[in-house]
């Protein structure tokens, strides 16, 4: 266990090296953006407008309110939000969070499982009807944008079967059904299309010939055999849809009603909620950081070629 | 003569392409006895593998089989159900393959990857099936296996990863063992161990082994009886001794003629001419003969049948007509035989 120390000291000081340049980047960025967090600035006189630059610190020189807001970030305090009468930004992300995450955790486990087996059923068909019946349904899942979905799904087991609730975040589990399903399009396409690929090519192994040779069983093969290293290479590509999905889609949260991380960066942009935008960024790019930091781990524990090794 | 283990008989296997059916296996018939060595010989690409997967039940899915029977102890495993295959599988037939660097998966211990093959074949409980491949990996020379078991290939050079695959093969104490090429991607000093090992193997278990090669200097060190294919056929049949010293197949001849020996000097050493044919619609006659410098009118027409020239030992060449001119064999498969006699 102990060759892992290292390891792991490194990649955090990176992690953390990482977060302090895209937070840097953005700080600076924003407010090169046009415009300024008030809106109907033009009506407010030269001094009301003196007031509230003196009342949020925008009077300051822009290196000051950086080290400022460095300080800040380091205790927790990511400011106050602007548009949103000055509510603590924590709080107002803290609460939309959840809902996010919660549906991009569930659409992820659901698509990739679904995708993964829809992939290893194609493979095992190579060229034949389960396999074109795959592909087409990956290719459709691939450009069918995921409101288009969301729309039929809600036509479909809301209002003409009535089995579930069309929107709102407010019957539990239930509520999460549709908006999970929209939203696991996209992975299970990709899971499905990506394992495919690799299983063909894992199937065509030499080692895969040997368990034949063994006497296994094609279903068995594919599991204990194929499975495994068809998978090492999605989880690449995991983290990051993994990370998308649970900061929220825009559109499908918009299409449900849920209260989610998504509208909130959205409407933070076009408001110039200076705030908001480095909270929102920094709470994405720390996902991000963590989540490709959580597959090279998970990398190493199932793919023993590339574990780290006690170095002599 | 003792019942054979293993009869093919008249197996022809073709596959379809896009560019057309080739006809990769025509007409083979061997068996194989109980310990014996049986070697394949030839050029890639003459059908050699074929000829064993189709034993295997393991050809590729576009293959097909025209014709023929592979009786397995009486048994015709062209008629067998893919589950009866599996039993078989490993279990009575097993197959070395030719490169251990990619037979073994990269994401599994080997000791589960031997007691896989174990308990596929075996009602054992984990406890033995572990103790079972313990076993194998000292039968194939690993030594400290109890480590070893928990190790995973990457861990292995090529030679102990060969071995690992040995001992898959064995784990089911099958009857016969096919090895295709199974040295060809080892270094020098590694063929002579792995080929050291499999005749030990074979001494201590009595399985036959049909030994697929292009090699003929790894025929002659483990080989019983030879067979010679060219082309989807088997030219030459007998026993290593008839076909090294008394070869009477042109091609045999080439192929000994291109072999390097203690006896070759700074000459240039001799190659075969042109190319295998395609085996694509092909053409009337023997398909040797474009490449035969001793190739007959005849070759052109027809292709030649198996004419014996002992109990054991037949070739496939119009020479041997009773009507074909006398031809000696080249000068280097003559000196062979005189060495072989001085000795």
């Amino acid at each position: 266990m102990n060759r892992w120390i290292p390891y792991i000291a490194k990649r955090l000081f990176y992690m953390a090296l990482t977060l302090f340049i895209i937070i840097t980047a953005t700080f600076f960025l924003m407010n090169f953006l046009p415009g300024t967090p008030f809106n109907n600035q033009d009506r407010l006189s030269a001094s009301q407008l003196e007031m509230l630059n003196k009342k949020y610190g925008f009077d300051q020189p822009l290196f000051s309110r950086y080290l400022n807001y460095l300080g800040n970030i380091l205790h927790g305090d990511f400011g106050i939000s602007l548009q949103f009468s000055d509510q603590k930004i924590t709080t107002l992300l803290g609460q939309r969070m959840g809902p996010s995450i919660q549906l991009g955790l569930q659409a992820v486990l659901f698509g990739t499982v679904v995708g993964v087996f829809l992939g290893m059923i194609a493979a095992m068909h190579q060229n034949r009807g389960l396999d074109v019946f795959c592909s087409l349904f990956a290719i459709t899942g691939r450009s069918v944008p995921n409101f288009v979905v969301a729309v039929l799904l809600q036509y479909l087991f809301a209002i003409t079967l009535k089995w579930l609730p069309i929107g709102l975040w407010d019957e539990g589990f239930r509520s999460t059904i549709l908006p999970t399903l929209a939203l696991s399009i996209s992975p299970m396409a990709e899971s499905c299309r990506f394992i495919r690929t690799e299983m063909v090519e894992v199937l065509s192994s030499d080692y895969i010939e040997l368990a034949r040779a063994k006497g296994m069983s094609e279903i068995r093969i594919a599991f204990s055999h194929g499975l495994r290293n068809a998978l090492i290479p999605l989880i690449t590509v995991l983290g990051p849809m993994t990370v998308s999905l649970m900061t929220g889609s825009l559109v499908v949260e918009n299409i449900f009603a849920v209260p989610g991380i998504g509208e909130q960066f959205t409407k933070s942009i076009l408001s110039n909620d200076y705030y908001t935008i480095m909270a929102v960024t920094i709470l994405f790019s720390a996902l991000l950081v963590t989540v490709i930091f959580l597959t090279d781990i998970l990398y190493q524990l199932i793919d023993p070629r590339v574990r780290v090794e006690g170095q002599a | 003569m003792i019942e054979a283990i293993l009869r093919v008989n008249h197996l022809s296997v073709s596959f379809d392409t896009y560019a057309g059916t080739v006809r990769a296996v025509r007409d083979i018939s061997f068996d194989l006895g109980p310990g014996e060595t049986l070697a394949l010989v030839g050029e890639s690409g003459c059908g050699k593998s074929v000829t064993c997967r189709s034993v295997m039940g393991l050809l590729a899915r576009n293959a097909r089989v025209e014709a023929g029977e592979i009786l397995f102890q009486g048994e015709d495993l062209l008629k067998k159900s893919n589950r009866e295959m599996r039993a078989i599988r490993g279990g009575k037939i097993a197959m070395i393959f030719q490169d251990p660097m990619t037979s073994l998966d990269p994401t599994m211990k080997i000791g589960r990857q031997i007691a896989e093959a174990v308990t596929l074949h075996r009602k054992v409980s984990r406890g033995e099936a572990k103790r079972r491949v313990l076993e194998l990996l000292q039968l194939v020379g690993i030594e400290e296996g109890e480590k070893r078991y928990h190790q995973y290939p990457h861990e292995f050079s090529g030679g102990q990863r060969q071995r690992i695959v040995i001992a898959i093969a064995l784990a089911a104490d099958p009857r016969i063992l096919i090895a295709d090429e199974p040295t060809t991607a080892l270094d020098v000093t590694m063929q002579a161990q792995i080929l050291d090992l499999m005749k030990d193997i074979q001494r201590k278990t009595g399985t036959s082994v049909i030994f697929i090669t292009h090699d003929l200097g790894v025929v002659a060190n483990v080989a019983d009886r030879v067979a010679v294919m060219y082309a989807g056929r088997i030219v030459e049949i007998g026993t290593a001794d008839e076909v090294f010293y008394d070869p009477r197949h042109p091609y045999t001849w080439g192929l000994l003629a291109s072999m390097p020996t203690l006896a070759t000097e700074d000459e240039k050493l001799y190659a075969i001419p042109g190319t295998p044919p395609t085996l694509i619609d092909p053409q009337p006659g023997d398909l040797f003969a474009p490449r035969n410098p001793y190739a007959l009118e005849a070759d052109k027409i027809a292709e030649p049948p198996l004419f014996p020239v002992s109990g054991t030992h037949f070739a496939a060449t119009w020479l041997l007509d009773p009507r074909a001119p006398k031809i000696d064999p080249p000068e280097a498969i003559r000196r062979r035989a005189r060495e072989r006699g001085s000795l």
